[in-house]
């Protein structure tokens, strides 16, 4: 127990300090959220129809710039090879991680999103369920992309391989996650959608540390 | 600083006899390369193994193999009876590696760098004061408070080195630790080494520079390559 909050301590400690990865996530949210405006034009209705999807993308693709973060400054100052060395489990140890990079990444993106929701005019009842479904479903963003940034350790290109590597598996948390959000603005239930982003996390919980770790395991042969 | 003032290891209390680290014919492969074979050697409690031989001899390699992080490709590693690879979390718990690298977060400082390496080793109690004679064991005190990105190189490998007295071990594995440490830092671990053994901790150790280290056995690892043709001696490996 006191490796595992010491690691989540140690990680977050870093990511604050050095305070780049959560800028650098929230303004590319930002200007991604930003940019669709100036693309299909500024006119509310079309806007209002496209605002989840717009989000929930625009979440993700950010999710997504952190990821190579997660391992690849461990790996090359030596600390990854110590953390597998540790006496608790690798998997724990990824766990950990993966939940200091969900603090310092996920859960601002989530923070920001409502006043992101009034940019593209989403329909301010749907707000609630936006919060919702980013807060269960950035989680599994930060798991399932903790297995693709292990796997590409060590390569070259590694950002773009990572990209290529993890939006597929983004799929279905954008699915249930923006179809939540739009079922929603039009005043149906969005419960469905979020119970399923819910196990889509709960099942990433388990499953993608043991992944990672056998591919850090792998990496550090 | 005398070596009594070090922080005393609880070492082997579950293992009431200390059983030697074994290692019988180890082979070790990197890709398609046999880097040697046949590899044996022995490690008593309170012993010391200095490992030697070229660039490329495998010295990096035979200390991945004890830590568990490679896996032989023939041969056996043990810890007394017990095959490493049984139980490598519980290899885990016994050993300190030091590898090339320092580990050192730039924006971090020593003393949080040390209290983060005790709490991956599961210690909380006494952990501040085992910190501080770590920081002093290293002479590290004065910087203890900066951020590392200002230490020197040396100090960043004697921070590194300071980890191994964070959390008792009971076997020490040290990759040309001496790299960029100057003759008090090189001093200080020889002292911290001596002290380590006197409480019945185990040494193994790559180098190039001769070191002051009592009793050492020394393993020179030139010539355990394979002479003649390395495709033979890989399909022997693979049988």
């Amino acid at each position: 127990m006191t490796a595992l909050y010491g690691i989540f301590r140690h990680d977050l400690g870093l990511a604050l300090r050095q305070g780049g990865d959560t800028g650098l996530v929230l303004a590319f949210f930002v200007l991604a959220v930003v940019l669709f405006p100036f693309g299909v034009g500024p006119e509310a209705e079309i806007l209002a129809r496209i605002a989840a999807g717009i989000l929930w993308v625009a979440a993700l693709l950010a999710a997504l710039l952190s990821l190579d973060r997660l391992y690849q400054p461990d790996y090359e100052d030596g600390g990854l090879e110590l953390i597998a060395l540790a006496p608790l489990p690798l998997e724990l140890a990824v766990l950990a991680k993966s939940a200091a990079h969900w603090v310092a990444t996920g859960l601002p993106l989530v923070l920001l999103s409502p006043l992101l929701a009034l940019f593209v005019d989403l329909d301010p009842h749907a707000i609630p369920t936006l919060v919702a479904s980013l807060l269960l479903g950035t989680p599994f963003l930060s798991l399932v992309g903790s297995i693709a940034a292990a796997l590409t350790l060590g390569a070259r290109r590694q950002g773009v391989l990572l990209s290529l590597l993890v939006l597929p598996l983004y799929v279905p948390p954008l699915v249930f996650g923006a179809g939540a959000v739009e079922a929603s603005a039009l005043g149906a239930a969005a419960r469905p959608d979020l119970l399923i982003l819910g196990a889509l996390t709960l099942a990433a919980l388990p499953l993608a540390p043991w992944a990672s770790a056998a591919a850090l395991r792998q990496a550090l042969e | 600083m005398s070596a009594l003032d070090l922080p005393q290891p609880e070492l082997n209390a579950p293992e009431p006899i200390a059983p030697d680290l074994v290692a019988e014919d180890l082979a070790c492969r990197r890709g398609a390369r046999v880097v040697f074979v046949g590899v044996s050697f022995r490690l008593p409690a309170g012993g010391a193994l200095l490992l030697t031989g070229g660039n490329g001899s495998g010295k990096s390699s035979l200390l991945r193999l004890a830590a568990g992080l490679l896996a032989p490709a023939a041969g056996r590693l043990s810890w007394g009876e017990r095959l490493v690879a049984a139980d490598l979390a519980q290899h885990h718990a016994r050993l300190h590696y030091v590898g090339h690298q320092d580990a050192v977060k730039p924006t971090m400082t020593p003393r949080e760098t040390l209290t983060f390496w005790a709490a991956l080793r599961g210690r909380r109690g006494a952990m501040a004061q085992a910190i501080e004679n770590a920081l002093a064991a290293f002479a590290l005190d004065p910087v203890a408070d900066w951020p590392c990105r200002w230490l020197s190189a040396g100090q960043r490998r004697r921070l590194a080195l300071a980890r191994l007295l964070v959390a008792p071990a009971a076997l020490w594995l040290l990759d040309e630790p001496t790299s960029a440490l100057d003759a008090d830092g090189q001093e200080r671990l020889e002292r911290v080494i001596a002290a380590h053994r006197t409480n019945g901790g185990r040494v193994l150790l790559a180098t190039h520079l001769p070191l002051a280290i009592d009793h050492a056995q020394t393993l020179v690892l030139d010539g355990f390559a394979p002479a003649s043709d390395p495709a033979l001696t890989l399909s022997a490996l693979t049988l």
